[in-house]
Order: C-alpha cells, then structure tokens, then sequence
C-alpha cells in the first residue's frame, strides 16, 4: 500500500469495531479485567469503584488513582500513570551524550539538577572521566539547593492539601528566590542543564555567591516559620499522625528510598553510604523517622532543609579554598572556552569534533545512583563504543513510591489519600518519564 | 550484634550453588554475576539470604536490547541473546552493590521476583511494557507507562522513534487519509 505517512505499520491505529486480534474494541472496559487486583466484591457491586485523577488537584500532576470505596473506607487502590510519559530514554538513544542532559532535566521538574547530576556521573563513570574538585563543590551546592527547592514546593502543597493554605504562599516566596539564584547560575530557572559530564557548564557568577549569603541568612528563620504553622499545629496531628504507616520490613520490601524509607526509620542515605561528589567531607545528619507515618516523612523532609544548609555553608567555605577549574580540561570529552578558539587549531578541531561527532564511550554498562530529594534516582547507562548510548533506563523513586500506594493507602479513610499522596512526594514527570 | 564478615559473592555461588554461575564480569569496580533466566529467583534468593551477603535492598531492574540495525537479527556479538536483563541489588548491611545479569530471547520468560520484593513488582511491568519481555508467575503482568491497546514495545532497538509528516496542501489529502479520526 503507498503511503506518504511514514509510521510504521505497527503504530497504526486499527478502525473499525474490532482490534487487531480480531476482539470487539469497546470504550467501557470490563469490571472482569479487574478480577484479582479489587476484591471480588466491586465485581458484584457491593464496593464502589471510584475514578480519582488524572485531573484531580490533589494527584499533584496526573496520577489516576482506582478506588474501590466501602463506604468512606479504601479496599483497594490501584494507580495508573503513563500520562506525562514522553519517551526520554527512547530519546536519549538518539542523541550524543553532551546533547542528552537537556533532556534528562525535563524528567523530575521539581530537581533538574539531581537529573543532571545522575546523568553525568554515569557518563564520568563508563569514559572514566575526571570531576576537578571545584566542580565537586559547586555540585554539591546545586544539588543541595535544588534539596532545599523540591522540598518546599512539597511542604507548600502538600500543607494546601491538607487545608493549610498560607504555607503553601510563604514555601512559594522562597522557592522563587531559589529560582532567581538557579537563572544567575545557568540563565534557566527550572530546566537548568547546569550539571554536565565533566562538571559544570560554566563558573560561578559574580552576584551568585552574595545572593546565596544572603538567602542563607534568613532562609533558617523562614523554616522556624512553617514549622510554627504546622508542627505543633493540632489538626496538622490529627490529619497525619498515624496515617499511611510504613513497617521497616514493608519499606525494604516495597524498595521504597529517600525520606519514605528513612521515615520508617531505616537508615539509608546514598550521601552517607556511598559518597560521592566529595559528600563524605560535609558534615550533617540524617534524620530519621521511628512510626513511619505521614508526619514523620514531613519531620524528616523539615529537618533535612535544615541539613542543606549547614552543607550549602560548609560548601561555601570550601570554595574559597579550593582552586582548579570548573570543568575538566580533557578536551577529548569537554569542548574547549570559547576564548581559545581564536587562538589554537586544536581547540577549534575538538570543538568541531564534540560538536558534532560527540564522544565515544565504552560498550560497557554501569548503574549509578545519587540521594535526589525524593529518594535513590538510578542510572543505567549502556554504551555501544560509538558515540550514543545503547540503552539508559532511569530508576526513579516516584515510579516505586507510586507502585506502593495501593499498599500504603488500603484500609484508611478516602480523606487521608490525599495525605498519603502528598507525603511520599511523587512527581508524575519523574515517574513517567 | 555480632555481624559475620562480608564474603565474595562469586565463590560463595561456586561453593553453595555449584554450576548456577555462568560468568562474572568487572567493570569500573562493578560486579556483574551473569546466571541463566531459569536461574534467576534461585540466585538471587540466594544473594539476599546467604549470612555475609545479605543483598537485601532491590535498587533497580533494567533490560537493554543487543539487536544491531546494521547486522540484524541473530548476531548479538559475544552475547548469548538478544536482550540482557539487570538487577541491581544492594547490601544494607555491607554498603555494596551487586548486578545479576541475564540474556534471554523474545520467547523466554524470567521467574518474577514479586515473590521476593513487592517493589518488583513495576519494574517488570515496566520491562515488560518497554521490552516484551515476560515474567513467569508475575501477578499483575500488563503495561504500565504505555497505554493498554498500543502494539509493539517502545525501547526496541527496532522499533523506530517516529514522527507525523508535516501536512501541506499536496499531501494534506494523502495524510489525512490514513490519520485515526473519529468516524460518524
């Protein structure tokens, strides 16, 4: 058959009322599909079915959630993503390494640099390539800022969620000035790009450090501020005491990570297990939960901003006496500046080459992963020796926290999910992907 | 608490589970244990139960896709198969990492691990979803990110990426032809 369209065969979309396979296509869908993940009594309509998401504001993006009610009680739940899913690893096989990290900030949009930092240390790790000690800091500084960012746009809407409207305005005040300090950085507020293999893009700028201090200084007393609101706060207690509570057991068998996991009291930090990015030099805690509910994951995510700042201050110390440069300088994976251009032949051929070819990596594979604000984000990374990767599979801790709602969720009240939802901080991009 | 010493888990396979191990692989510090599919719930029960293993932490399951556009199907280089599948597993309690690997065909089906990680769970649907690859005695075995009626699996190396030819007025007729609009 001519066509001009050139999708392939298998992307076609059969019309007509029956499928491929010859079944009859029907818009409703059978409650008998559902035989064995709701109990058999939504089957003969005893429980209600209900449909929550994927438009619904407490979903925090689109998460569809199937409910099956017993009155106010949840039996079941079942949630159903792929909504925002945009094929950024089937992309990111297309594209050289260099290219790739534009996309790789597109996945969790709450902690860009997290992304990047995954992205790149796994592309540091297949060509064996050197990270100078200023980047490391700098690094360490992004990741914990973009930390203190993710952290509060939860706390605000996870706290508007919950009927405590004015912190979601005063959590908003400060992530803005955070953004402000992620422009001056890489002139991008939220998709920043600013990690890359070898280092960062570029170095500091001159107003940066100042705007920091400043941040810094009144940043501590804001958190005494939403902790005001909401700590002590006896309906704050009451909606998320003894919610959506986690055994120890259960978190390890479900591979939960991050503060889902460290509420429940286990103690697993990638920063303090295996450092990286000269982490094991910073000194700070680890909080830990010990009910597992939904108010310790907000104590242990409260605590932590506290923690990035003592790590943002010791970083800031350690720029100063730290020299080296911002990027590493081999040329056979990181373009040269721009000023060297004009001057040497070399540079201008390693510009064309990695502007173009890009570098080549091992056929070799590797898993890294990094403490994202949400939790162990992995990387897995396939090169084919050329210069694109064969495969890169992202573990995000959203696409797990997700998997493990319907456990978290079954036998509380409808009105707590959305506590439930909000304390394991999930962001659709980073679970679809 | 007395914890016993860490062992090397490639002997302590040759000493308990003789002929299970089918290779190991280093690679920037990385251990790869490579075991046939069928093996793949034994070894790794294995490596989460054994005193000074303890890999009890399941970080992540990726699958690639060996298929070579350039020399098709059947030559997988050194690799036995055409997909390989990793488990990345993590000791708790000795800080460590670990990768089980596996090769399997389109029609081989992997033991599910849901039996010994619920968290399992997605990431198979999802390799499932994106490779078509099968998972034996997996409860819930249907797609994940993809939507439930599309055909094919995504992260094929075969499968094109794809795009809509832009419409003009020479071909708008053409196009238009073969999109799926709604009929009356």
């Amino acid at each position: 058959m001519a066509t001009t369209s050139k999708r392939p065969a298998a992307l076609e979309i059969p019309t007509g009322t029956e499928n491929a396979l010859g079944q009859a296509q029907t818009w409703e869908g059978s409650l008998e599909d559902l035989r064995g993940l709701v109990s058999d009594r939504a089957i003969t309509g005893e429980t209600m079915l209900l449909n929550l998401g994927p438009h619904h504001p407490s979903t925090h993006g689109v998460l569809r959630l199937l409910l099956e009610l017993d009155g106010e009680e949840i039996i079941s739940c079942l949630p159903d993503i792929g909504f925002l899913h945009t094929g950024i690893e089937k992309n990111i096989e297309s594209k050289t390494y260099e290219k790739a990290v534009t996309l790789t900030d597109r996945m969790d949009y709450l902690a860009p640099m997290s992304n990047n930092m995954v992205f790149s240390m796994a592309v540091e790790k297949l060509t064996g390539l050197d990270v100078p000690e200023r980047a490391q800091v700098i690094r360490v500084i992004c990741l914990e800022l973009t930390r203190l960012n993710s952290h509060l746009v939860w706390l605000g809407t996870h706290a508007m969620d919950l009927g405590a409207m004015s912190v979601f305005l005063y959590c908003f005040r400060e992530r803005e000035y955070i953004l402000d300090l992620f422009e001056k950085l890489g002139g991008q507020r939220m998709m920043t790009s600013y990690i890359r293999p070898g280092g960062v893009w570029r170095d500091l700028t001159e107003d940066f450090l100042p705007a920091l201090e400043k941040f810094l200084g009144y940043f501590p007393g804001r958190i005494d501020d939403y902790e005001k609101l909401l700590t002590d706060n006896p309906i704050w207690i009451d909606r998320t005491q003894g919610i959506g509570v986690v055994e120890p057991e259960e978190a390890i068998a479900l591979a939960l990570s991050g503060p889902c996991l460290r509420g429940s009291g286990v103690n697993y930090d990638i920063r303090k297990a295996m450092p990286y990015s000269g982490y094991e030099n910073y000194e700070f805690n680890v909080p830990l939960g010990e009910h597992g509910d939904v108010y310790d994951r907000y104590i242990i995510r409260v605590q932590e901003m506290r923690e990035s700042v003592k790590i943002i201050h010791q970083g800031i110390k350690k720029l100063a006496s730290t020299s080296g440069h911002f990027r590493s300088s081999n040329r056979k994976f990181v373009p040269p500046p721009r000023a060297e251009l004009g001057r040497s032949m070399e540079a201008v051929i390693h510009h064309f080459k990695l502007w173009t070819e890009g570098f080549s990596v091992p056929d070799e594979e590797v898993y890294v992963a990094i403490e994202s604000p949400r939790g162990e984000i992995g990387c897995y990374l396939h090169g084919t020796g050329g210069n694109k990767p064969r495969r890169v599979h992202f573990k995000t801790p959203s696409f797990i926290h997700i998997s493990a709602l319907g456990k978290l969720t079954s036998g509380h009240m409808l009105a707590d999910l959305v506590g439930i939802v909000g304390s394991i901080d999930c962001v659709l991009g980073d679970s679809d992907r | 608490m007395h914890i016993p010493d860490a062992l090397a888990p490639a002997a302590t396979f040759e000493e308990h589970l003789p002929g299970v191990l089918k290779g190991t692989h280093e690679f920037r510090e990385e251990l790869t244990l490579i075991v046939d599919p069928a093996d793949i719930e034994r070894a790794i029960h294995f490596l989460r139960d054994t005193r000074g293993l303890i890999y009890n932490y399941l970080s992540d399951i990726s699958a690639v896709d060996y298929f070579d556009s350039v020399k098709g199907y059947g030559d997988y280089g050194d690799r036995p198969a055409r997909f390989g599948v990793s488990y990345h597993l993590y000791s708790l309690l000795y800080n460590r990492r670990i990768r089980v690997k596996t090769f399997v065909d389109e029609d081989v089906a992997i033991p599910t691990l849901t039996t010994l990680w619920e968290g399992a769970n997605w990431l198979e649907r999802e390799i499932f979803d994106m490779m078509g690859i099968h998972f034996d005695g997996h409860p819930n075995l249907r797609r994940v990110l993809m939507p439930a009626d599309w055909e094919g699996h995504p992260q094929r190396r075969d499968y094109p990426l794809g795009y809509e030819t832009v419409m003009f007025s020479f071909n708008a007729d053409e196009i238009n032809k073969h999109k799926p609009y709604v009929k009356e």
